[in-house]
Order: C-alpha cells, then structure tokens, then sequence
C-alpha cells in the first residue's frame, strides 16, 4: 500500500480556512457542508496563553475503520493506496462509517444521498499534484506527498521535526500530521 | 450527455441543493470528477481586497469552477489568499446589483425603480453639467475605494475636478504613511515595502497579520517564523501573530507611543543604536536623545503594564538583529487621534535601527516605467480638495474623507454632488449616519457605482451596476515593490444581468459631458494594448500568461555607505520634525494617556478576520459559510460578571447612545478584562444583502468617541466605550 499523508505546520498555520474554501470550490462541495476545517485550540489564562489552529479532515487511515465496518463495501481504500474514497453507486446512507470514524471526519450526507468526505484530491494526486488545500495554502504550512518515499518532503519533515497526529490511541493509523 | 446536465444543476455554487431535480435522478450517480470536462482559463487580478493579487479562473464547461493563483505571479508567491480563492461567490452572488436604478418617490413614498443605461446616464450627465455650470466642476466629489477607482478618477479630472477623498486614508493607512513620509520623505507603500522574509526580528505593533490577510505580508511572516525569527507582538490581545511570537507584549490598550518612547530610550542610553547610520542620514538625533531621556523602561512599565526587563530585552532583541529588523509600520493605523505621531515613533525606531532600505529591515519598492495613454491634457483644477476644509490638517496630502463628508451638509455646502465608486461609507466613517443623511438631502446629486447593494447604494439617486471584476477589464497592475510586474485583469465571463464595466460607464458618461477626446478606445483593450506594447509586450502575451515580471533597474537597498538625499526639506530622515514644529505641532512624538474607561464599559477593540474584507465579502456565498457573523470576545471575568455564556446573543450599547445589532458572545482568554473585540464589517442593514443583513454588529456605528488627527484628519477609531445590553429571549 502507498502510503499518502499530509503533514501540517501548526508554527505557520493562522486557522485563515483557505484550505476550507480551496476545497469547495475545487471539489463543489455543496453549500452548507465542507470537507476540512479549522480548529483553534487555546490554553492558559490571560496572559499566560498558547494557542494552535489545525486545518482537519479525514486522516486516510492506514487501518480505516469506516473501511472495514461499512456494510455494502462503499467505504475503500483507493487503488492500492491510503487514500479512502466512498463509491456513491455502492452507499446506501446508512452512516455506519460515520459512527465509526473516531475523528468524525465525515459529511453527514451529500444532497445527492451519499456521504461524502475529504478524498485527498485523489484526482489530483493521479495527476501528481497536491490536493487542493495544500496547494492554495498561503503560509505553506501544508505538506503531501508519500511516506514510502524517504526523500519525499513529508518524509523529511516527519524525520527533522517533532510532530502529533490526532487520537493515536485508536489504533486506526492516522496519515494526518501535525507539526508542534 | 444527462450526467452532465446533472453536474450543472446540482453542483452550482450557491444554487439551492437540496431543491434541485438531481435528487430526482435517484442518488447515488458517481459524479465525474472535478476538471473531466472541458476546462479552460482565463488570467485575472483579485478584486476581493485591495492587494491586487494575479490569479487564473478556471471554467469547466462554460461555468465557473475555481480561482486560483497565478503561478507566476511573485506579488503574491502564486497563491491566493481565503477571499481570493473565494472570488466565485462574487460572481454567482444572487444578491448583485442587476439593472441600473432610480428613486422614485410612488405614493409619497420613496424607492428604486429599475431603470434603462441611458436614463441613468443621461440623469446623472445633466446634473453633473449643471453643478459645473452653476457652481463648478470641482464641487463635484469623487469618493472611493479599489482598483477601478481609476476609471472615474479620469472622469472626473476630464470634467476639471480633482476633489476626491477615500476611506483607506483618513479611516485606515493615512497616519501610517504621513507618519513616514513626514521622516523619510517615502511612505511605507502598498504592498508594504517590509523585508520580512529576510528579517532577523519582526516587531509588530497592533499589527495582527494572519488575521488580515494581506497576501504578501502572510507569507513573507511565515517565511520568517519558518527562519526562526525572533517575533515581537504588541498587541491587548493575543492576537494570532502573538501566538507565534517570541515575546507577546500585552500591552495596555493606547499605551503603544510609551513604549515605543522607552524603547529608543534604550536603544539610545544602552548606546545600541547604528551609530554610522544615523550620523550618515538623519537629523535632531541630539534632541531626540534629550527627549526620550524620560521615557525610562521603569516609568514607562506603570503605563504600559510591559515590565522594564522586557522593555530592555526586546530592546535588546531589536539592536542584535538590526538592520534586519523591522518595526512593522501597521496598516491600518487610525487608533487614538495622535496616530501620527505614533507612525513617526515607529519610523524613528526604525531609523534608529539602521533598517530602513537595508536587507532584512526595509526594501525599495520600484515600479515598470509605463507610458500613459496619450490623451488631451486634464483642464486645471480651479480648486483642491483641502479648499473643502480650509485650515485643517495641514499634512494630510489626500482628500479626508470625513472632512469632504461634513462640507457637502446644508444648501449653501462646498460640494454639490457625489460620485460614489466601491466605497461603503456607512460601515467606514465612524458616527456618520447622520451626516450621510443630511447630505444625501442637499447634495444635487449622489451616483454609486457599486456590484453590491451595499447600504451607501440606499443613499443614492442613481445606482449603477458594475460588473464584477471577473467579467471586465480594468487597469494593468503595475504596484511599486520588490519584483517590478505588470498582471492584466480581463474578462473571463460576459457581464451577468444588465452589468456594465467601469471603463464602459466611465466612457459613456465622459461622452454625454463632451468629453470623447478623453475616451478615445472603443474597448479598454485597446488602451491595455498601447500601453503593453510601449514596454513589449502585448495585450495577445498578457492574455496567455497574466503576468509579466520585469528585471529591477535599480538596487533593492541602499548600498554601504551611499549617499542619498531623502525627499524631506533637510534631505535627511527626520528624527526631529521641523515640519511640524513650525506648524505648532509636537516635533517628536510625546506620549498622552488614554481616556480612562467610565465605569461599566470596555474599550472596544476591532479588526479584521481573514475570511472577509471589511464588510464587502460579508454576503459573498463561498466566505459567508466560511464566516457568516462576528462575535465579540470577551473575558471569562467579565463574562462572569455579566452572566454572559459562550454562543449567547447580546447587544452592545456605545456612549453614543447607540445600540447594536445582537451579536454573538465568544468567552475566551485571548482578550484582557477591559476590552471587548469584535471583527469589522458585520451588522449590515441593507435587506438586499440576503445573507448578511442583519447578521453580527457593526463596530463603526458604536464609536462614541472619535479621536480626529489634527495632522492630518485620520479618525482615530480606538478609543471609543461600549457596554453590554443583554438580549431578550
């Protein structure tokens, strides 16, 4: 399996939610949903603070368990890769992989009637370029490429920096990085 | 052929989904991917804010699907910013100004009726010839904002008037750049000539970059954090360059002009300074020397709360880096009335530091030298705008648009009509509603162009719809800065609804006043054409690749030890201002506390977010959903005493009298007990605007306490009260 993942710098994320509108518009995301978002987490007391903002999505997890609880095999990993994708011919609606995505990384449901969600620009990644989030990023503090490649920009980054990725203890393998 | 069809109805921005006939089809069709159609692109210059970055629009089957950023483009590294990438929803916005229209008065009662191009033309022709003719052509004002500003500009100054005045320099960067020019005979420019990407230290003062999202000012910071710069922000707030710094200063809100006064008390008593620098460039270093020779760290720590070790390190900070350090000159500047003054103090520090025009501190911006079209000289101006508001501010150098505002009240007013382009003036002058009012009665005429029906259209006679900036041509970009470039702006679409471009009104209007020799283009292209091909290239290249870079002529900085003549009377940078001594103002800046906050208000605090521009994206349907209302922050003490919960509505009432739209409570630690913040440009009235009427408050409407420039009319918009009313349920 190739393994894709996204490593974000929450040093030069400002949360701006460029990424949220990039998506959008790249993907047609229909009103009133969206694939990624902002999170800003702050901490401490006036003046004694800290604050991190996190662009959030689905993590493509290398162990998915939206993948494996999906009962009609809508939920899969894209051609041999991390990268999980919904088949909207095969979905049904009935949000089992909502339930079972710890991250609750999944759009309720699109107005065509299926459930949608963050699919790392997998159209453009067939096509060698960053999803869409990363690419309009102004801070440049998202990063894609494949972990399986040691001299990839993702990999260094992962080497030379100290990083997290969200609720590790779930065992699902997240692929979404961040930066601290 | 069908699922295609399909493509088009459900997924159109802005086009209500969950109404469409795709649900008939049954569901679960996969979707062709994006970009399987026909995809085609056309190059564009950003119109949603004013910094004027160069983009691509991509259509996939004829409909607009993305904008994205001109790789090319080093203006703004090739990436748009949260608006510009947002730029579709102007386009498809349902709430555009469609047709041009007229007040009637039907039934006693006043409204706009939808009227033809030529009638509006031809009304706002007649009284333009008529203000000429009985008063003359400069009592017509001109008041703007944005890019195609320049259209009318021209039209006007063919007409023979140059009275003109806009909101970004009385209400935002005015202080900033008389502050500047008044000590380096230059100003801090627009996009702002800072060397961040090469800077050692960054200090920002009130400055909260990340939160306005000026594209090459984002980017140019994140460049430096990823080098490790040693960031200083200034700031009540912790704002979220402050979150990213070395040091955050949560400084006493209208303290700034003491510490920045302590910190070249150290630079200067630590002897830290760039001694060559200085001796080689400015003058009245000796009596800046005696006067900040008070402004002790000790002395000024009990204005500022900013302890006097921190003081001396950040001091310290600042002269280890230098001249790769830049004390950010600000953008929007207007706070407390001395502004300035306070923009002189930033631009002494910087002299102090030996960073101006030096790597890492700041650049010299340099254009493309490109040749005007060659059109009929401009009849002399019998007057200038200042003659609108004889005595008063005698450095502004611009229109002040408050100034222009209050001489166009009453019967016997200086002006007697209004062109109004792309300016919201109800959002932006503070405690204007009034006087808006009383003008619009006497003034003989107020015509707005505008793509939205913004409240200033409410004040209108005539509103003419423009079309928005993908669907014209405008002027060529050609901003003075690091890398000299030209971007085109160009149609990508035909203009929506009965939509005209700026350059097409600008000419009709210019025909109906006897003024063809100045319009002499059947299309703008042709005048884009002539001037590209003065420098090479053509409107054909332009077209194809959007933007043109163009080698400098002339050094980045100064070179060592260069001797340059810097336009101010000494031909030296200015530490002490003879200019403003002999006018009767304060030489070097002197520090003047605050008014003290009356007993159960907070100091109402403001800015940007990054998801809108002023109040101008507010309705966009992309951002809005980004960004649908503001809230006010307050702190968790004062939350606690007002009994006020996260999500709550509530009102905020001003010493104004006035009270607000109901806004939303954020309790957060980010802000001190004694101020609340809110973003600007919420709160808008105009029920066409279907989206954001009546959605968040407006913070200009609550300044009870308006601190004017005496230098230069600046209003000084911080420091004004507000309290909390609570919200029925």
């Amino acid at each position: 399996m190739t393994r894709f993942a996204m490593v974000i710098d929450t040093k030069t994320c400002i949360g701006c939610g460029d990424c949220v509108v990039a998506c959008k518009t790249e993907n047609r995301v229909p009103d009133g949903l969206n694939r990624d978002w902002i999170v800003e987490a702050t901490q401490g007391k006036y003046p004694q603070l800290t604050t991190e903002f996190r662009s959030e999505r689905c993590n493509h997890c290398s162990n998915a368990t939206c993948v494996t609880l999906c009962p009609t095999g809508a939920s899969h990993h894209w051609a041999g890769t991390n990268i999980v994708l919904v088949d909207p011919d095969m979905c049904t609606g009935c949000k089992a992989c909502i339930a079972a995505c710890p991250y609750d990384a999944r759009l309720v449901m699109h107005p065509d009637g299926y459930i949608d969600k963050c699919t790392f620009c997998h159209h453009r990644v067939g096509e060698g370029l960053d999803p869409a989030c990363v690419s309009s990023c102004p801070t440049r503090c998202m990063h894609f490429g494949s972990l399986d490649e040691p001299s990839s920009e993702v990999s260094r980054l992962l080497k030379t920096r100290e990083y997290k990725v969200l609720s590790p203890e779930t065992g699902n393998e997240p692929n979404v990085y961040y930066l601290i | 052929m069908k699922r295609r069809e399909f493509i088009k109805v459900s997924s159109l921005l802005g086009a209500g989904a969950a109404a469409s006939p795709a649900l008939l089809l049954g569901g679960c069709a996969a979707k062709p991917l994006p970009g399987t159609g026909t995809v085609s692109t056309t190059p564009t210059i950003c119109d949603m804010c004013f910094w004027k970055c160069a983009g691509n629009v991509y259509k996939e089957d004829g409909e607009i699907w993305k904008i994205t950023g001109n790789p090319d483009d080093l203006h703004s590294g090739g990436r748009l910013c949260t608006r510009g990438t947002g730029g579709p929803g102007a386009y498809l916005d349902r709430d555009r100004l469609k047709r041009p229209l007229m007040r009637v008065t039907i039934d006693g009662k006043q409204t706009f009726r939808e009227t033809s191009w030529d009638v509006a033309l031809d009304f706002i022709a007649d009284k333009m010839k008529s203000i000429a003719a009985t008063a003359g052509p400069e009592r017509m004002l001109m008041l703007n904002h944005g890019a195609g500003s320049s259209h009318f500009r021209h039209l006007l100054r063919a007409y023979g008037s140059d009275s003109h005045a806009e909101p970004a320099f009385a209400q935002c960067r005015g202080p900033r750049d008389v502050g500047f020019r008044l000590t380096f005979g230059a100003s801090a420019s627009s996009p702002e000539r800072t060397d961040m990407a090469n800077a050692r230290c960054i200090v920002l003062i009130g400055s909260h970059i990340g939160e306005n999202l000026h594209n090459g000012q984002v980017q140019t910071l994140a460049e430096a954090l990823n080098n490790d710069v040693t960031l200083i922000t200034v700031d009540p707030r912790f704002s979220v360059p402050a979150g990213k710094s070395k040091y955050w200063l949560p400084i006493k809100p209208g303290t700034d002009m003491a510490l920045l006064l302590a910190w070249m008390n150290v630079l200067i008593t630590e002897d830290m300074y760039d001694k060559d620098y200085v001796e080689r460039y400015t003058v009245g270093f000796d009596q800046l020397a005696r006067h900040v020779r008070d402004y002790t760290p000790e002395w000024v720590y009990l204005e500022t709360g900013i302890k006097p070790d921190v003081i001396r390190q950040t001091a310290r900070e600042m002269a280890q880096a230098a001249p790769a350090t830049v004390v950010h000159p600000g953008r929007h500047a207007v706070w407390y009335g001395d502004d300035t003054q306070r923009s002189r103090a930033i631009a002494m520090l910087n002299a102090l530091l030996g960073s101006w025009n030096r790597k890492g501190g700041f650049y010299v911006p340099e254009k493309v030298s490109l040749p005007n079209y060659p059109l009929p000289d401009y009849p002399k101006p019998k007057a200038r705008t200042a003659d609108a508001y004889p005595g008063k501010w005698p450095f502004a150098g611009q229109g002040v648009t408050n100034g222009v505002i209050e001489a166009s009240v009453g019967d016997d007013a200086y002006f007697k009509g209004w062109l109004v382009y792309g300016t919201n003036l109800p959002q932006t002058v503070p405690g204007i509603a009034q006087q808006l009012e009383a003008a619009a009665n006497s003034l003989e005429l107020v015509a707005v162009v505008e793509t939205m029906p913004s409240e200033m259209t409410g004040y209108a006679d005539v509103i003419l719809p423009e079309c928005t900036f993908l669907e014209r041509y405008d002027d060529l970009r050609n901003s003075g800065e690091r890398h000299p470039s030209l971007a085109l702006r160009m149609p990508a679409f035909e203009p929506k609804y009965d939509s005209k471009p700026g350059w097409w009104i600008a000419k009709q209007l210019g025909k109906r006043l006897g003024l063809e020799a100045y319009f002499p283009w059947n299309d703008y292209a042709e005048k884009l054409d002539w001037q590209l091909k003065q420098v090479g290239s053509s409107l054909e290249e332009m077209q194809k690749i959007g933007v043109k870079n163009f080698p400098r002529k002339t050094p980045l900085y100064f070179r060592d030890g260069e001797r340059v003549r810097f336009r101010t009377p000494s031909r030296k940078i200015e530490l002490y201002s003879k200019q403003l001594a002999d006018k009767g103002f304060e030489p070097m800046p002197v520090y003047t506390p605050p008014d003290p906050v009356p007993e159960g208000f907070y100091r109402l605090n403001y800015g940007r977010m990054p998801a809108h521009t002023f109040g101008k994206t507010v309705n966009n349907p992309l951002l809005f959903q980004l960004s649908p209302e503001n809230q006010v922050w307050v702190n968790p003490l004062v939350a606690n005493e007002w009994s006020l919960k996260n999500g709550d509505y509530v009102r905020l009432g001003g010493t104004n009298g006035v009270v607000s739209n109901k806004v939303r409570v954020r309790v957060t630690e980010r802000i001190g007990p004694d101020s609340v913040f809110m973003a600007h440009g919420f709160g808008h009235k105009s029920k066409r605007l279907r989206l954001a009427a009546g959605v968040g408050a407006d913070d200009t409407e609550l300044m009870g306490n308006v601190k004017v420039d005496p230098i230069m009319g600046g209003t000084g918009l911080r420091a004004s009260f507000v309290t909390f009313v609570r919200e029925r349920a």
